[in-house]
């Protein structure tokens, strides 16, 4: 008996895993963001409280903007649908909270990387969807022409944001005397600068170019050209969930990756039934699986680029020679073709 | 109080004797007070366990580091306005230092000014004359039915609008210049001198003090009147400016000068300061102002006439009279109201007043993201500070009880 | 008024002295350069019909960028289809408020217990939806609708809560006077900003995993406990005004301690502590200002949020004077209906 039980025991112990193998091969890591994204039916995500080009609301509630497309290709990749998506605008101060505490899914906040956020508040970064670059906008009339003419100056900051630190760095290396003022929101900070509390306000060159309007008379202030520091911004979300991760970050790059392959929201559809290019057909879905592998439909990537569009796209309509900031595209431009943005390839 | 229950007979004696003697227990009064209490006490401590434990299980679980070390990481944020000479090179600590420092200042300097505000509009409520009346009372209205928040944000950006850009500042004995960035003092480079002349300074009050006490001890001995004022003002008003101005002379200055865009050296009151200043003085004077009305006409008509017969005059009525018996009914109420307008300084937050919520709280919580132990930290500052200003005013108040019969 | 007793009022309280003339006739200057100017940049040289920014031309105000924008005001960014359920529920409260005034009220008891249980639980599924209406999220809730929200629900938590605390502060249990006072002494001493910023960070924290705390819930939870912990002391009030005897008496009869309460104590402790309790009330109403802390938008976040909108530049002083009106009347309102109650009551007990 006991022999018989003995390879009774040895045969499971051989049988199981041939036998668990394919039911394990379809199970996934566990990922609690997706399940509530899924149940939710659409996807929450945190956005700045009005920042023109980025993520503004109109007065009708409509939300535009880069990171509001990065939210709708998300939710297109996600739930197949651009529209399923809310937004929650926070301050430069709540939206880590926010984040921490599940009440959004991602934050597409134009949020900078940096080492201390990363090590210290449980957020990682996805990927790089705008390269900002900090600089300061002054009155005209004052005639600044480099930033060091701002030294014995007063400065407006929204305070914890990576502008407050950088600033205050780069006049003490320089042993220029400055004074910082930072308030708890940017528009507290704009409307303080507008009446005169500052000499500047500081901000990244793209962050400037839409808030510029908010200003009473626009004319009389001057954006400097001069960049004091490189800040690459993206989409950030908490730790503990890698698979929720793992779409947020490709979700980015099948953006980035549209626009490397010449797939834009009017030919995608030509491309998928004609395209002969292998990365271009997994990147449609064509082949590969690769959706299936994140556990999202194998469409993700082409309603991205269906309902919203590629990187270029997103851009040119937001935030470029399509938006009233007209920001050139600079080192937001594909590597190919001098900028800094690439993507790992769809293999 | 027993409820009557009746021995049986023979077999159930046992049980219905135990059951009684239960029942008498429960009953008793004590008892029963314990057994809620405890009752009462589980619950809370269950309570109070299982949050703790999801805020520990999510804080791991969002990585969320957690103790009392972050403290002493060099803090990196800028506070534009502070007397105690913090740098963004210091540690968290010294920041919270800071922000609890310019918390007292701002509280301090309202407090005293509202107390005179709220104690003249509170009397001006009570004048003869109509005009004064009503004016001060819609000053009153206007001030409690309006939320802190309207005033900070008013005085901040009127403030900021009616000043000049500091090129065109007003300015007062070329020295001290009042713009959009603030108001320049010059502050003395060595306090030496200085030092000199507040002891000599202190000195004369008391000297005034001891001065007064004998006074109205010869006063109450031989009914002789003695011009307490007027050599008051000498003693504490000529020669204390008089020993100012030798200690002023012999210190260096260091001056305000207008380099580039603002004035540099010197001290520098920000409008930061001077608008939550203005506002929460003109807020709390508004409710000041109530209570010493309702204090001074809690004192019976009967004290006034009285005094009246005496044949005092209208300022001594109110000075000896009046006020020494409505203090004790306005102290209590003026109490809250200095606690509220301690916790109201927190308003600052919203104009970039470097106070502990704009400081702590906002800033040094943003760059390291342990909410749990700076929430409880400032909660708990806060609770210092109102404790002591309670117990202060309490032993204040016992003191200065009125005796009735 | 008759003529003689105009002079009258004149000599006496205007002109009494010489000090007193000068006095009167230096106020009354203040008041002229004061409030001529006010009133013409009010409503004299304002303007009032356009459609957008450049109808504004005038000195004045420009009030059409209130016209535009008042159902901001008002409801914030609940869709405009459903405002009808805002309508109505505003309407009910109005309506509760000025039945439960009448003094006349039959049923009375069934009244109170039902606007105090029914009727804030079936506003709340007219705003928020479920069984049979759309739900329309509370981020969408805004403006004046949302401060009234906030006073009204965070009040109906507090009052209860107050009163247990206020009885729980006169026990004879030491033990639970003890938890009694902490938790008023707690509440009271730290400022209403960080109570709000404390609900809204840790509340997620602090429930298991999954369970989402509303955010319209935490700001109102945190103002209800810190405005249970001044109704407590309102009505400690009120329970130390009122006579031992009448407690004693209770006792004597028989009754046990909560009956004592419900019936006896409580009753008029409770008249006597309405005004104080009315004065937390209205404290009340002017804390929900605060929420802009954590991004709720009430009246005054959507006066702000109004400003930044860059098609309407630099109309700060006609949202903050529109914003400020509405505070003030709805606060100056309560107050002088608190005054004619007391004074009602006072002359109901002779007192």
């Amino acid at each position: 008996m006991k022999f018989y039980g003995l390879v009774a025991a040895a045969a499971s112990l051989i049988a199981a895993p041939l036998i668990a193998a394919p039911a394990m091969a379809q199970q996934l890591a566990p990922s609690e963001t997706l399940d509530a994204v899924k149940a939710r039916g659409h996807v929450e995500c945190g956005v700045h409280l009005g920042l023109p080009g980025f993520s503004f609301a109109n007065d009708k509630g409509e939300w535009s903007g880069l990171d509001v497309d990065y939210c709708k290709s998300l939710a297109a990749a996600v739930l197949g649908d651009a529209t399923k998506v809310k937004y929650t605008p926070t301050s430069v101060q709540q939206r880590w909270p926010v984040l921490q505490s599940k009440q959004v899914d991602v934050l597409a906040r134009n949020t900078t990387i940096t080492f201390s956020r990363n090590a210290t508040l449980g957020v990682d970064f996805q990927g790089i969807n705008f390269y900002e670059g900090q600089t300061f906008v002054v009155r005209t009339k004052a005639k600044v022409s480099a930033v060091k003419d701002l030294a014995d100056g007063t400065i407006c900051v929204a305070a914890g944001s990576t502008e407050e630190k950088t600033a205050a760095d780069w006049f003490r290396e320089r042993n220029l005397k400055v004074t910082i003022i930072n308030f708890q929101k940017n528009d507290d900070a704009i409307s303080a600068y507008d009446q005169g509390r500052c000499d500047a306000y500081t901000a990244g060159i793209g962050a400037l170019a839409g808030q510029r309007i908010k200003f009473k008379n626009p004319e009389e202030h001057q954006i400097l050209t001069e960049i004091i520091s490189n800040d690459p911004q993206g989409p950030v979300t908490r730790w503990g969930d890698e698979r929720w991760q793992l779409i947020v970050r490709w979700t980015l790059n099948a953006q980035i990756a549209a626009e490397a392959f010449g797939i834009t929201s009017k030919n995608v559809d030509e491309m998928k039934a004609k395209s002969q290019n292998a990365e271009v057909r997994r990147i449609l879905g064509v082949e590969g699986k690769f959706g299936e592998m994140m556990g999202l439909s194998n469409d993700w990537a082409y309603n991205i680029v269906k309902q919203v569009g590629n990187y270029g796209e997103s851009y040119e309509r937001t935030v470029g020679m399509g938006s009233a900031l007209k920001l050139k595209r600079g080192s937001n431009e594909l590597w190919t073709k001098g900028g800094l943005l690439f993507t790992p390839s769809f293999q | 109080m027993l409820l009557g229950v009746r021995h049986r007979g023979g077999d159930y004696s046992a049980v219905s004797g135990a059951l009684s003697a239960m029942l008498t227990f429960l009953r008793d009064r004590k008892v029963r007070d314990i057994l809620w209490q405890a009752a009462a006490t589980l619950v809370t401590v269950a309570v109070i366990w299982f949050f703790v434990r999801n805020a520990s299980e999510n804080m791991v679980k969002a990585g969320i580091a957690s103790g009392f070390r972050f403290l002493w990481r060099d803090s990196g944020i800028e506070v534009p306005f502070n007397i105690t000479g913090y740098k963004p090179s210091d540690n968290l600590l010294s920041l919270l230092w800071t922000g609890i420092v310019n918390t007292l200042l701002v509280s301090a300097a309202s407090i005293v000014v509202a107390t005179v505000v709220g104690f003249t509009v509170g009397l001006l409520r009570l004048s003869r004359n109509w005009l004064l009346s009503t004016l001060a009372g819609f000053y009153i209205e206007f001030v409690r039915n309006i939320p802190l928040l309207f005033f900070v944000l008013f005085w901040y950006f009127g403030v900021l609008a009616a000043l000049p850009l500091p090129r065109g500042s007003y300015d007062m004995l070329g020295v001290i210049f009042l713009n959009r960035r603030g108001l320049s003092i010059p502050t003395p480079n060595d306090v030496s001198g200085l030092r000199l002349a507040l002891l000599v300074i202190i000195l004369l009050v008391a000297v005034q003090y001891g001065i007064a006490r004998w006074a109205r001890a010869r006063q109450a001995r031989t009914g002789r009147d003695f011009p307490v004022w007027p050599v008051g003002f000498v003693l504490c008003g000529g020669l204390p400016i008089a020993a100012l101005v030798v200690g002023g002379m012999t210190t260096t200055w260091d001056l305000p000068i207008l380099r580039g865009f603002n004035y540099r050296g010197g001290f520098v009151l920000v409008p930061e300061f001077v608008a939550l200043f203005a506002a929460l003085s003109t807020y709390t004077a508004g409710f000041i102002a109530e209570v010493v009305r309702g204090g001074i006409q809690s004192v019976r008509q009967g004290q006034i006439d009285a005094a009246k017969a005496l044949g005092l005059t209208h300022g001594r009525i109110v000075r000896l009279v009046v006020i020494p018996q409505a203090m004790p009914v306005i102290i209590p109420p003026i109490t809250s109201q200095y606690l509220n307008l301690i916790k109201n300084s927190s308003f600052g937050a919203a104009i970039a007043y470097p106070e502990i919520v704009a400081v702590f709280m906002g800033s040094a919580l943003v760059s390291t993201g342990q909410s749990i132990e700076i929430i409880a930290i400032t909660l708990g500052i806060y609770l210092v500070l109102s404790l002591s200003v309670s117990v202060f005013m309490n032993w204040y108040n016992a003191r200065h009880k009125l005796v009735t019969r | 008024m008759t003529h003689t007793s105009w002079i009258q009022f004149l000599r006496q309280r205007l002109f009494a002295t010489r000090v007193d003339a000068a006095i009167t006739l230096v106020c009354f200057y203040i008041v002229w350069r004061v409030s001529v100017p006010l009133l013409q940049w009010l409503v004299l040289d304002a303007t009032w019909n356009g459609t957008s920014r450049e109808a504004c031309r005038g000195d004045g105000a420009c009030w059409v960028f209130i016209r535009a924008r008042f159902s901001q005001f008002m409801y914030g960014q609940y869709p405009v289809p459903e405002r009808w359920r805002v309508d109505i529920a505003g309407a009910l409260m109005v309506l509760t408020a000025a039945l439960l005034s009448w003094r006349g009220l039959p049923f009375r008891r069934g009244a109170t217990i039902a606007s105090v249980t029914v009727l804030p639980l079936g506003g709340l599924w007219l705003l928020y939806g479920g069984f049979g209406l759309g739900i329309v999220e509370t981020r969408e809730w805004g403006g004046l609708m949302l401060t009234l929200v906030l006073t009204v629900y965070a009040g109906l938590i507090a009052v209860p809560l107050g009163i247990l605390l206020a009885l729980g502060r006169r026990s004879r249990l030491p033990l639970i006077r003890f938890a009694s006072v902490v938790f008023i002494e707690f509440w009271r001493g730290v400022p209403i900003i960080t109570v709000i910023f404390l609900a809204s960070l840790l509340l997620p924290l602090i429930m298991p995993d999954g369970f989402d705390v509303d955010r319209l819930a935490r700001a109102i939870l945190g103002l209800a406990f810190v405005v249970a912990a001044y109704m407590a002391e309102a009505v400690r009030g009120g329970l130390q005004a009122l006579p031992e005897g009448q407690a004693e008496a209770a006792q004597a009869l028989g009754l046990g301690y909560w009956r004592i309460q419900r019936m006896i104590v409580l009753p008029q402790a409770l008249r006597i502590a309405l005004p104080a309790m009315t004065n937390e009330f209205i404290s009340l109403f002017k804390s929900t200002t605060l929420v802009l802390i954590v991004s709720l938008f009430d009246l005054l976040g959507i006066a702000q949020a109004a400003l930044a909108d860059p098609a309407w530049v630099g109309m700060n002083m006609e949202a903050y004077v529109f914003a400020g009106a509405i505070y003030w009347f709805t606060c100056f309102g309560l107050s002088q209906w608190s005054r004619l109650r007391e004074k009602r009551l006072q002359a109901a007990h002779g007192r």
